[in-house]
């Protein structure tokens, strides 16, 4: 009857899911089992008990007692059966392992953002590495969204101004949908995503350089995206106003001098070493106060980074 | 039930429908009746409304991209036909029109306890619907029926004239409620008992305690979403300090016993029906009448089972489902119980039947569906998707509806005095079982498949099965029409109905077909159980002796 559980259920492509899938069954075949035996008796009482004239005389039965209770405890232990299993299934989704990979999501009208613990940051495609377990940490910014994934039969609201926690594990590599299933409006149905399960190779390449998206980007583009997510704003202005540090417009092919009185001009390998080795030579009048960005930006985002200053003219 | 009781009419009284005729003396009426038929032809305009936005619904999930509207007005109709059909069409459906006619009747009274306060419940419903219709001019409503925070307090248009519709259609239904457990406390026949109410008013009394304990609880929450909206006090917003989950549990707090406002009255018709048209006693009298109670007590400790993925607490899950699975109970006793009460009896399957026995298969399916919904790890998985979408359909829609059409068939000769066309309304009724099939039974594939509710754009490998539903659609629509022009035609003839054209037991069967205005020309008496089909039937007294 497999045939029968692949038509009504996606494809499973996490573990737990077994679980869920023999419980879904079993509901499925009780269903089946009480319509056509409801609908049976309901076919052999009309069939056999068809009024022949309206002065057809009928027993006089009030009730039976026996076979009311019968009738009575038999859902009954149906039900609680139905209830500890899904119980059980229910408990086993909510105890995350301990050794789980940590990510963070952002829902907000209509995208999904992830963020992965080395803090770089994707929209709408979540990479994942195969068979080892996946914490996702949830929250909103604006409306309450839910993240929905029918291959891992998970699924839990996001919701504004706390957290909320879901975890799976997945088994097949490939492409998995993620929907958004709380109404938030006008772009709901678009608010789509992709879970892609990627194979130590594929997760090792896109750690490395970024997913498909990212790898595409122009680098001006990937630049201003690096600029925005990973703090540099916070300093740093675009518009020429001075900061903690100095400001980042217009400043490409300039001169600068450094607290040590050396002069620089402002290149790639300049800004190449501000961002990886930033006390080496901090410009006059600023304190020593940025970090390295060593290991937390992909070469390609440093150059990314290089183009978006040079166009900042 | 009393058949010692001498005919009415012969004293020369008008019936109701033609003593003082005209719309103001219709408009200014007390008589219950008359209430009820209001209500039956208002609740009929929103159904009509309800319904064409359905199918508005349907067509643009023909196809996976923009098919006849944008994504603004889809959101806009799907919340308008919900609203619509919960507050205006289901709630008040089989309580406002069928108990409101019928309940005073089966219990030998003359009218319902409080006339005045009955009437002032139409109105306040047509004020309630008018301010409903009204926020298509305020730019509609996009946040779907359950107004979830914080989207509805930061979404535009009517949301809180929207509100404020159903605030107000909650005193319409606390009115009707209060009116019924009055009527059935006071005004029962002389020698009618509690357990020789009809099962109807049973029925009916279940109804009423949820209508005026559960209700009040949607109007504070609503009005705390209004000030919200309006005064920006933080309540719900998290941006105001507030905390949206906490809607959810208010929202659901009513809105989960509403649910059983809507099943409830469906019920109270099966037992009538079937009795009747199997000419034999209802089986398990009590347990019908227990169960209905218990319905309606347990109906209030199981919101938070539409919140399992909300983020509640593990162990808060757990008890919500645990007391979700014992509703199942009393609602398997009863279908055994209609099932028992037809077995060895003589089964007629005029209109009303085949309505009943259609609600007994569409009922078992909307019914064992729930347990997918009640057990905690596969609602994880469907929860918000089309298999939720078609599970209420088939216990909301489906088997309401069916039990209104088998209500409305089985007394619209005592109504309107007029029989129907008997096989154009089988016809209607076979459309409808086969077109609500075909609408609904897709949705719960495409929904364990994975298609999210209240989705305009869907993924093509759900298109064929949006497809099949939305033929269905067509099929439904058609019986609807059908069974609606049936009933409609019969009011064209003069008036051929007699007093009890199926052999019922009950009291409304003694009183003219249409009655006279005060019902009855003699308060009958309650001398013999409801249900009692013997020949002979044994007085009430004698029985009770040969049971102890």
């Amino acid at each position: 009857m497999n045939w029968f559980r692949d038509f009504l259920l996606p494809k499973s492509a996490a573990s737990n899911t077994g679980d869920v899938d023999g419980l879904f069954m079993f509901i499925t075949w009780l269903t089946v089992f009480f319509f056509f035996f409801n609908g049976g008796l309901i076919w052999y009482a009309v069939r056999k008990w068809r009024r022949r004239s309206n002065d057809d005389i009928t027993p006089h039965i009030t009730h039976d007692t026996k076979l009311e209770i019968i009738w009575s405890v038999i859902p009954l232990i149906v039900v609680m059966f139905i209830f500890f299993w899904g119980f059980r299934g229910y408990v086993r989704a909510w105890v995350v392992p301990n050794d789980a990979l940590e990510i963070v999501v952002t829902g907000k009208k209509w995208v999904w953002e992830f963020e992965y613990p080395d803090g770089s940051r994707s929209l709408n495609d979540l990479h994942v590495p195969l068979n080892k377990p996946v914490k996702l940490v949830m929250h909103s910014e604006d409306v309450i969204h839910s993240f929905f994934v029918p291959a891992f039969r998970i699924k839990r609201d996001v919701i504004p101004g706390r957290y909320t926690e879901l975890w799976f594990t997945a088994t097949e590599p490939g492409v998995h949908q993620v929907y958004c299933t709380e109404y938030c409006g006008k772009g709901h149905s678009d608010m789509l995503a992709r879970i892609f399960a990627d194979t130590p190779e594929q997760y090792e390449v896109f750690l490395r350089e970024g997913d498909e998206q990212v790898r595409k980007m122009p680098l001006k583009e990937l630049g201003k995206l690096v600029y925005e997510n990973k703090g540099c704003a916070t300093c740093h202005s675009i518009d020429g106003t001075r900061g903690q540090g100095p400001s980042l417009k217009a400043i490409y092919g300039q001169q600068i001098t450094d607290a040590a009185g050396k002069s620089h001009t402002i290149d790639a390998n300049y800004i190449r070493e501000s961002i990886l080795n930033p006390q080496a030579s901090v410009v006059a009048g600023y304190e020593p106060i940025m970090p390295t960005f060593q290991g937390l930006l992909r070469e390609r985002e440093i150059l990314g980074m290089i183009e978006y200053i040079k166009s900042l003219q | 039930m009393a058949d010692a009781m001498t005919p009415t009419a012969a004293h020369g009284h008008p019936d109701y429908l033609s003593e003082n005729k005209g719309l103001w003396n219709w408009l200014t009426t007390v008589d219950h009746k008359r209430i009820g038929l209001m209500y039956l032809w208002s609740v009929t305009a929103f159904m009509i409304i309800g319904g064409l936005l359905a199918l508005v619904i349907r067509l643009e999930l023909l196809t996976p991209r923009q098919t006849i509207m944008s994504a603004e007005l889809y959101n806009r109709a799907f919340t308008l036909h919900g609203a619509i059909m919960t507050f205006l069409v289901i709630i008040p459906a089989i309580p406002a029109i069928l108990g409101n006619f019928a309940l005073p009747l089966l219990l030998g009274a003359k009218d319902v306890a409080f006339p005045r306060l009955n009437l002032a419940s139409l109105y306040v419903y047509w004020i309630g619907a008018a301010m409903a219709v009204s926020t298509l001019l305020l730019g509609g409503v996009d946040t779907g029926w359950t107004f979830y925070t914080p989207y509805s307090t930061t979404t535009g248009g009517g949301v809180s004239m929207m509100v404020l519709a159903a605030f107000v259609l909650g005193f319409s239904s606390i009115f009707t409620g209060l009116n019924f457990i009055a009527t059935t406390h006071k005004l029962r026949a002389p020698g009618m008992g509690w357990f020789q109410l009809p099962l109807f008013v049973w029925g009916m009394y279940s109804t009423a305690i949820i209508q005026i304990l559960a209700t009040p609880v949607l109007g504070i929450t609503l009005l705390l979403l209004v000030m919200e909206r309006v005064f920006h006090i933080g309540i719900f917003d998290p941006q105001l300090g507030g905390d949206p989950v906490l809607f959810q549990h208010f929202f659901w707090f009513y809105s989960h016993p509403a649910v059983y406002i809507m099943i409830l009255p469906a019920m109270a018709v099966m037992s009538e029906v079937i009795p009747t048209f199997s000419k034999k006693s209802i089986f398990g009298y009590k347990a019908i009448a227990f169960s209905s109670v218990a319905i309606a007590l347990l109906g209030f400790l199981v919101w938070a089972h539409h919140m399992f993925v909300a983020g509640m607490s593990l162990f808060a899950g757990a008890i919500f489902s645990f007391l979700t699975f014992f509703i199942a109970i009393p609602s398997a006793i009863k279908v055994f119980n209609w099932i028992a009460t037809m077995w060895r009896g003589s089964i007629d399957l005029k209109v009303p039947m085949l309505y009943a026995i259609n609600f007994l298969l569409i009922f078992t399916i909307g019914g064992l569906t729930g347990l997918f919904l009640a057990s905690l790890s596969t609602d994880v998985h469907l929860h918000d998707t089309y298999f939720v979408v078609s599970h209420f359909h088939y216990v909301m829609a489906g088997s309401n509806m069916l039990a209104l059409l088998a209500g409305l068939h089985y007394w619209w000769p005592k109504m309107y005095g007029r029989m129907y066309n008997n096989t154009l309304a089988t016809i209607a009724c076979t459309l409808i079982f086969i077109g609500f099939n075909a609408t609904f039974l897709p949705q719960f594939v495409m929904g364990s498949r994975g298609m999210p509710r209240r989705y305009y754009n869907y993924l093509e490998q759900f298109q064929t099965m949006h497809v099949a539903s939305t033929i269905g659609s067509w099929i439904l629509a058609a019986g609807l029409f059908l069974a609606l022009a049936t009933l409609l035609a019969s009011l064209r003839k003069p008036k051929d109905a007699v007093p009890n054209p199926w052999n019922g037991r009950t009291f409304e069967w003694e009183a003219g077909s249409p009655p006279i205005t005060h019902n009855f020309e003699h308060t009958p008496v309650c001398i013999y159980s409801p249900y009692d089909y013997r020949e002979h039937p044994v007085p009430i007294a004698e029985e009770e002796k040969s049971a102890h």
